[in-house]
């Protein structure tokens, strides 16, 4: 499969690849149907909550509490991860990250490895990674295995199979499955019990083979060192307590301080996510311990990009992020583009905010994602840490057309603006001026309504994006303006214009 | 009591007739209004756009022209919620760029007193009946920045479930956006059109003759899919509903 996104140029703008999906019906219809029903559930889920408000803004405290002593919280995390007999190692980036990893499963001598779901794998490749060192990567997620086993994408970061229906799910299993191991039964249905069944089967030959296990976690508890996560199939369960050696790869930015500020996200959480009041396999474990589970354990604590982000003023709250997804569920531009059109393992709207910081905005994709909301701010009613989304889109947007300062692997730099936005720019440039001279401005609107049975009726330039699908309104006689001073008279004011 | 009204550049430039509206609809109510003709636009194109150091002048020139003002009263839910809540992060951005209170200081006196329209005849003038009479089947259309910016809530319905002769119907997944956006309409035209087609066959659906809503901007995106579309369905805005008497009834 090609599940990495990290710096490939492939990846067209965010509305290229958007009209692709816009135009493929089913893709549409499956992610209209999907994203309707959590959205509608989670909104159940959050009404029976009479402290949701509370606990939305205690979980944005501990998480900028965290973040704004960080250096601390990791510093206490390895400490206590260590002590509990667990290795802990840095990875500042995709690639330093990766060759950890592969050269702790090469020292096992083993040539395969289970994986639970894990976003930041996904960010950094590590499953192409290890194909390179020749070693065999498994997931074991089961959207993650229909993605793999589809040679896909995820789409999305709790479903990463959601563009994809029943029946075309039964055809990759009955197609692929033979190739990675026990192939599927013969004469597989669609119906969701005997698809869940010939994964079962599939993947229960894995578990009990494997040696080694690669996982993620949603938080890292720094008093304990303890990692946790949070699933809803038991199968991230099997990766980590049947392996003999477990290789953890988080995002730097998952540590919280204490046992007791799990207890808002394991509420906020599950709710926001797949509207469970409570969640179905929460997993934790501390280090290693003699008689059960891997006898060996190891944490690769990831930045790529994440110090960066932290040191942006605006952007550094993308970090409170724990993956509910829920601002996936009410886009309507994820609904509509679909998750595939994003160009990395975080879509929606947090990764049109979360991409652009952690791998830069040079590249055409992360130059666009800024630009794919229409700032309707559903995102941000619905985020349980509160990120202001559309506040961190609007300033990404900054960078992109002003450039200005910025933290790239860990230095200060002034960004230069990114391509394509001259013509853009002067045309702002010239209508701010307009817009304050009022004289301009009405000399404008006289202009237009004079030469009104003129107009075109489509668009040339950046206006064709318009008009190829929407009319314009006719151009009134007379402005406002103008009637106003006709039948009020007086100038009230244009002298205040300065 | 003396009000200032912003009218916004799309208005003024595109939509005269809604400007009529709010003026004949604010005198009925015994409101002096007056358009100070030094305004021009509250910036937030360019805001949203990327643009923050262009919008500087022109939130300066709003802060200006309005600053001597009681009140300013908008037709725009996305403009109103531009100097409420936009205004105050200019200032505070510019401060922590290390360029002091000023512009903070200078935008400050409109930031609280600048309201959207409904918001001003439901919160300060404290009517709900307008006297507004318009026989049609409407449904109303809460555009973003009025429900999430602003939080107008259920204020432009109860003024509308008060006009005389006007059937209120809901929309379904009112709450989700048209699809304007602004420069979003032109940077990601076909995501913004699919939306903006969802949006008219929502409205369809209800039977309604008259799709009504606070924002003219994304009554220019709803209006021409419709028009493209050739759908019956027409975009009015609630000011034009609100001012229609039976005396003198909208078009």
């Amino acid at each position: 499969m090609s599940g990495t996104f990290v710096g490939m140029p492939a990846f067209a703008a965010f509305p290229e690849a958007a009209r692709e999906a816009v135009g493929n019906r089913t893709l549409r219809g499956n992610l209209r149907h999907a994203t309707h029903t959590i959205r509608a559930k989670r909104a159940r889920a959050v009404a029976e909550v009479s402290d949701w408000a509370e606990l939305r803004e205690a979980g944005r405290r501990i998480k900028d509490h965290t973040l704004h002593h960080l250096d601390r919280y990791l510093e206490q995390l390895e400490e206590s991860v260590t002590r509990a007999g667990g290795t802990v190692h840095w990875a500042a980036d995709a690639a330093e990250a990766n060759r950890i990893v592969a050269d702790l499963v090469t020292a096992t001598g083993e040539s395969e490895v289970v994986k639970v779901k894990s976003m930041a794998t996904q960010e950094i490749g590590l499953n192409e990674a290890l194909e390179a060192a020749g070693i065999r990567a498994y997931e074991t997620d089961l959207a993650e295995l229909i993605v793999q086993l589809g040679k896909d994408r995820p789409s999305h970061i709790l479903v990463p199979a959601i563009h994809r229906n029943r029946g075309e799910i039964r055809d990759i299993f009955a197609k692929e499955m033979g190739e990675w191991g026990r192939p599927a039964p013969d004469g597989l249905t669609d119906t969701p019990a005997e698809l869940a069944e010939a994964a079962r089967l599939h993947l229960r030959e894995k578990f009990l083979r494997a040696k080694v296990g690669i996982s993620g976690a949603n938080f890292m508890v720094a008093e304990t060192g303890t990692l946790v996560v949070v699933e809803s199939e038991g199968n991230g369960r099997m990766c980590l307590t049947l392996p003999e050696t477990l290789i953890s790869v988080v995002g730097l930015e998952k540590v919280v301080p204490t046992w007791r500020d799990l207890e808002v996200f394991l509420q906020t959480l599950p709710r926001s996510a797949t509207a469970e009041r409570m969640n179905p396999y929460t997993s934790m474990w501390t280090g290693t311990t003699g008689e059960d589970g891997p006898r060996t354990f190891h944490l690769v604590l990831l930045d790529n990009g994440r110090t960066d982000t932290l040191a942006d003023q605006v952007g550094r709250q993308a970090l409170r992020c724990i993956r509910c997804s829920a601002c996936l569920n009410v886009c309507p531009v994820y609904e509509r583009a679909g998750g595939h059109a994003y160009g990395s393992v975080y879509p929606g709207p947090i990764g049109a905010i979360l991409s652009p910081q952690l791998r830069g905005t040079a590249s055409e994709i992360d130059a666009s994602l800024p630009y794919a909301s229409s700032l309707c701010g559903a995102c941000y009613d619905v985020c349980p840490v509160a990120i202001d989304i559309p506040e961190v889109l609007v300033h990404l947007r900054e960078r992109v057309v002003e450039g200005g300062p910025a933290v790239r692997a860990g230095n200060r730099v002034l960004l230069k603006p990114a391509k394509g936005h001259a013509a853009e720019r002067a045309a702002m440039r010239a209508a701010r001026w307009a817009l304050a001279h009022p004289g301009a401005l009405r000399t404008g609107q006289r202009l237009a309504s004079r030469t009104r049975r003129l107009h075109p009726r489509t668009l040339p330039g950046p206006g064709r994006a318009w008009s190829g699908t929407r009319d314009l309104p006719p151009v009134p006689a007379e402005p406002f303006r103008d009637w106003w001073q006709r039948t009020h008279g007086t100038d009230n004011g244009e002298g205040a214009a300065k | 009591m003396r009000v200032a009204l912003f009218l916004t550049c799309v208005n003024d430039t595109l939509y005269p007739d809604t400007g009529r509206a709010v003026v004949k609809l604010l005198t009925r109510l015994g409101v002096d209004v007056d358009f100070p003709l030094g305004q021009t636009c509250c910036g937030q194109a360019h805001y949203n756009t990327g643009y923050r150091h262009e919008t500087e002048p022109l939130a300066r020139h709003f802060s200006d022209v309005f600053g001597e003002y009681e009140a300013v009263v908008t037709p725009s839910g996305s403009c109103a919620a531009m100097v409420r809540e936009l205004y105050p992060r200019l200032g505070e951005r510019a401060r922590a760029e290390g360029r002091g209170q000023t512009l903070a200081r200078t935008l400050a006196p409109v930031v609280p007193k600048t309201y959207e329209l409904t918001e001003f005849l439901v919160d300060v003038l404290g009517v709900t009946d307008v006297g507004a009479h318009y026989p049609r089947k409407v449904t109303y259309h809460p555009t973003c920045h009025g429900l999430r910016a602003l939080r107008l809530g259920d204020r432009p319905r109860r003024l509308l479930e008060a006009v005389k002769g006007l059937e209120l119907v809901e929309l379904p997944g009112a709450e989700e956006c048209c699809g304007f956006g602004g420069t979003f309409a032109l940077k990601n035209a076909d995501v913004s059109a699919a939306m903006g087609a969802d949006k008219v066959r929502a409205a369809e659906s209800t039977g309604a003759q008259v799709l009504c809503a606070a924002d003219n901007s994304c009554l220019m995106h709803i209006g021409g899919t419709t028009s493209r579309l050739r759908s019956g369905l027409r975009p009015v805005h609630i000011a034009e509903i609100l001012a229609s008497t039976e005396e003198e009834p909208a078009l």
